[in-house]
């Protein structure tokens, strides 16, 4: 059977999105209350991560997949920030730099779980990258989540570029950066605070710092002489902050705080999140799972306490996801490879007609 | 007849003004000094950016993005090295996105020596650039063709690389660009910024005319049958200057001008070769891995019962930079007694 070529460049972009979206007589963002209904969304989005993420790395030892780098660890905030976007295309809405740990962020936005199953088997019918790049280098323009680069520093230099944009629409847009402490020892991580407070150009970015203590093997504690790396902010006079990364409801208040200066006052926040990472830097450690905090266990304990979730809703809320997977996976593996005709598309650009 | 900096500010202010630039930025390329070369004089929209070059790169990216047109100088080319990796990314944001995104992004960068800038204002970059997939590389010789290759770099939805020779930014041209008025004086007080302060000053921009020069087309500057020269740039208008002196002792050299670097103008050199049978190429960038071995392999397995003689390569000695006394640069850099000495070879040159 012939797979289904119109699910390239699937994505929902109305059923699944929680995203907040300002009213058209909005003058100033502010954001969603965090109900029960909300906290429950929550961990539904956080599982629908993990059981992708985990999926993604059953098939890299498997045989479905080349290579495994993701975000298994950064569900919570990551989660709580795919949330808070101001989701759309153009300078009115949020642009995102992300790293290639930000599947929650993606996945909360209303992102298929299948597309990322896609990248990962590297088939033809990937829409980030059509087989090209690793799993988790999304490029969404809809959304304006600009192209994930293997780099893990250079997106903090474009945030300053789409931020000028915002800067000259107006609104609430601002541009959102995502990468981890040992992307913060780069130099771009400074050129990016510095670029956004010239004098009397100060810029809508809001940088996070996801600092989970690793950059691949090397320990931060090492190579940096703080763990504290939003306080290097202080040097540029950019409001900055810590939070539990592993606390959804922590992080989504951490967000929300950051978010209305950076959308309201359209200046830069740096924020550092403190995650776990539970999977090791990719498949060159073999992705085994390592014994740090676990935001997801973490969250549904909360739940159950806070009497928000049974134990069998939460099951529930597992058994769809992973059902869901293991449909998306049989339909992947069936989906055609990039071959010989692909290799030449897209590496001239000739306007909306052409390639 | 403007000089090549005056045709490159007039074609950024027609870009400005007519083909949705948003930005012209980089160091010291707004007000007061609009730039090292002046190229960026008076421009609307030109303004000073940090001295940080991977910063200009990736804000140029990002402002393409989010719909913006920008042109981003680096001040010379001699600075662009630690922003190579962020040239990749502008150049494979389109393949490696499946055609998501695309980078309509001019950086524009003065190139070669010829001004005794020494180490590090004397560099080339032609060669390293041409292993930068997804970029358009173009490189003008005279101000009519920097105006005409810098309105289409604008236009061009893909990143275009626009390397300056510095050793030609005052040399003026011989054809009215169109809307340039024909007085160069008047020119002058039209648009150059006077000495001193300028806080009060505006330019007074002629009525400027939409004029392009179409990427991958070379130019023939000087017909012949005896032998082909290929360059571009400070070189090729030395390359000029020689042939002519040449044609007076029966060597009959043709001349062309490639103007775009990346992607070339195959068919034209190779109809030039296959009539005279042989190749010259002649640059400043230095030998080893040189663009012009990437010509001259093209050539060879195109034209190869064509020629007569071994294709030539002049270039630039492969040492570690062009030094500031003169002796370093006349014996390192290709001067016209050694390009007169080439092409003497090569039209001597039998099977």
């Amino acid at each position: 059977m012939q797979p289904n070529l119109a699910l390239q460049n699937h994505r929902d972009d109305t059923v699944l999105t929680p995203t907040f979206v300002p009213g058209p007589n909005d003058t100033r963002w502010t954001p969603p209350a965090l109900d029960a209904a909300l906290q429950v969304r929550i961990h539904d989005l956080m599982v629908k991560a993990r059981a992708t993420e985990e999926m993604l790395i059953r098939m890299m030892r498997t045989g479905h997949g080349y290579f495994w780098i993701g975000g298994p660890g950064e569900e919570a905030y990551g989660t709580a920030l795919g949330m808070l976007v101001h989701k759309g295309h153009g300078p009115a809405y949020d642009y995102l730099h992300l790293h290639y740990r930000s599947s929650a962020v993606v996945l909360a936005m209303g992102s298929e779980p299948i597309d990322l199953l896609r990248q990962m088997r590297s088939t033809v019918t990937d829409p980030y990258s059509k087989g090209r790049n690793f799993v988790n280098h999304f490029a969404i323009k809809p959304w304006n989540i600009v192209p994930v680069t293997p780099t893990i520093e250079t997106q903090y230099l474009m945030a300053p570029g789409t931020a000028l944009m915002q800067r000259r629409h107006g609104g609430f847009g601002c541009s959102i950066v995502t990468g981890g402490d040992a992307g913060s020892a780069e130099g771009d991580f400074y050129s990016a605070m510095n670029w956004s407070t010239r004098p009397g150009g100060e810029l809508p970015v809001l940088m996070l710092i996801a600092q989970n203590n690793y950059g691949i093997s090397t320990a931060a504690s090492t190579v940096q002489n703080t763990p504290n790396l939003h306080q290097r902010a202080d040097g540029f006079r950019i409001r900055n902050a810590r939070v539990d990364g592993n606390d959804p409801i922590a992080s989504w208040h951490a967000l929300v705080d950051a978010m209305d200066y950076v959308r309201n006052e359209r200046k830069p926040f740096v924020l550092q999140v403190n995650c776990s990472r539970l999977n090791g830097h990719s498949s060159s450690s073999g992705a085994a799972r390592h014994d740090e905090p676990d935001c997801v266990q973490l969250y549904e304990k909360r739940l159950l306490d806070d009497g928000l979730a049974t134990q069998t809703e939460l099951k529930l809320v597992w058994d769809k996801w992973n059902a869901l997977l293991s449909d998306a996976l049989k339909t992947v593996v069936a989906e055609p490879m990039p071959d010989r005709e692909h290799v030449l598309q897209h590496v001239w650009y000739r306007g909306p007609a052409g390639n | 007849m403007a000089n090549l900096a005056q045709a490159i500010r007039m074609a950024l202010h027609y870009g400005e003004t007519h083909l949705g630039v948003t930005d012209v930025f980089g160091q010291d390329v707004g007000a007061p000094l609009g730039g090292v070369f002046t190229c960026s004089q008076g421009l609307k929209t030109a303004w000073n950016a940090p001295l940080d070059e991977r910063g200009i790169i990736g804000t140029a990216l990002g402002i393409a993005y989010a719909g913006g047109k920008p042109v981003a100088e680096i001040q010379f080319c001699d600075y662009i090295y630690n922003c190579i990796d962020l040239l990749k990314l502008c150049g494979n944001a389109h393949w490696s996105s499946a055609g998501e995104y695309h980078v309509p992004i001019v950086v524009m960068t003065p190139v070669g020596a010829g001004i005794h800038g020494s180490m590090y204002h004397s560099h080339s970059f032609e060669s390293i650039a041409s292993h930068i997939q997804g970029w358009t590389i173009v490189m003008p010789s005279n101000a009519k063709d920097a105006y005409g290759l810098m309105l289409s770099a604008i236009a061009d939805p893909n990143p275009v690389l626009f390397m300056a020779p510095k050793g030609l930014m005052r040399a003026k041209g011989d054809e009215l660009i169109p809307g340039e008025p024909a007085d160069e004086k008047t020119l002058h007080q039209m648009i150059d910024a006077p000495v001193g302060d300028r806080s009060q000053w505006q330019p007074d921009w002629p009525a400027l005319q939409d004029y392009r020069v179409p990427f991958s087309q070379a130019r023939i500057v000087r017909p012949g049958n005896g032998l082909t020269v290929v360059s571009y740039g400070r070189q090729l208008v030395q390359c000029a200057a020689v042939a002519l002196e040449l044609a007076a002792d029966g060597i009959d050299a043709e001349v062309l001008d490639l103007r775009t670097l990346y992607p070339w103008d195959e068919a034209s050199v190779f109809a030039s070769v296959r009539k005279t049978g042989k190749l010259l190429v002649v640059n400043e960038d230095t030998e080893v891995t040189n663009f012009g071995e990437h010509v001259m392999r093209r050539v060879t397995d195109a034209c190869f019962y064509d020629l007569v003689a071994p294709p030539q390569l002049l270039a630039g000695l492969d040492v570690p930079g062009v030094g500031l006394a003169w002796g370093y640069e006349k014996h390192s850099v290709p001067q016209p007694e050694h390009i007169a000495q080439a092409m003497r070879t090569l039209a001597a040159a039998r099977p």
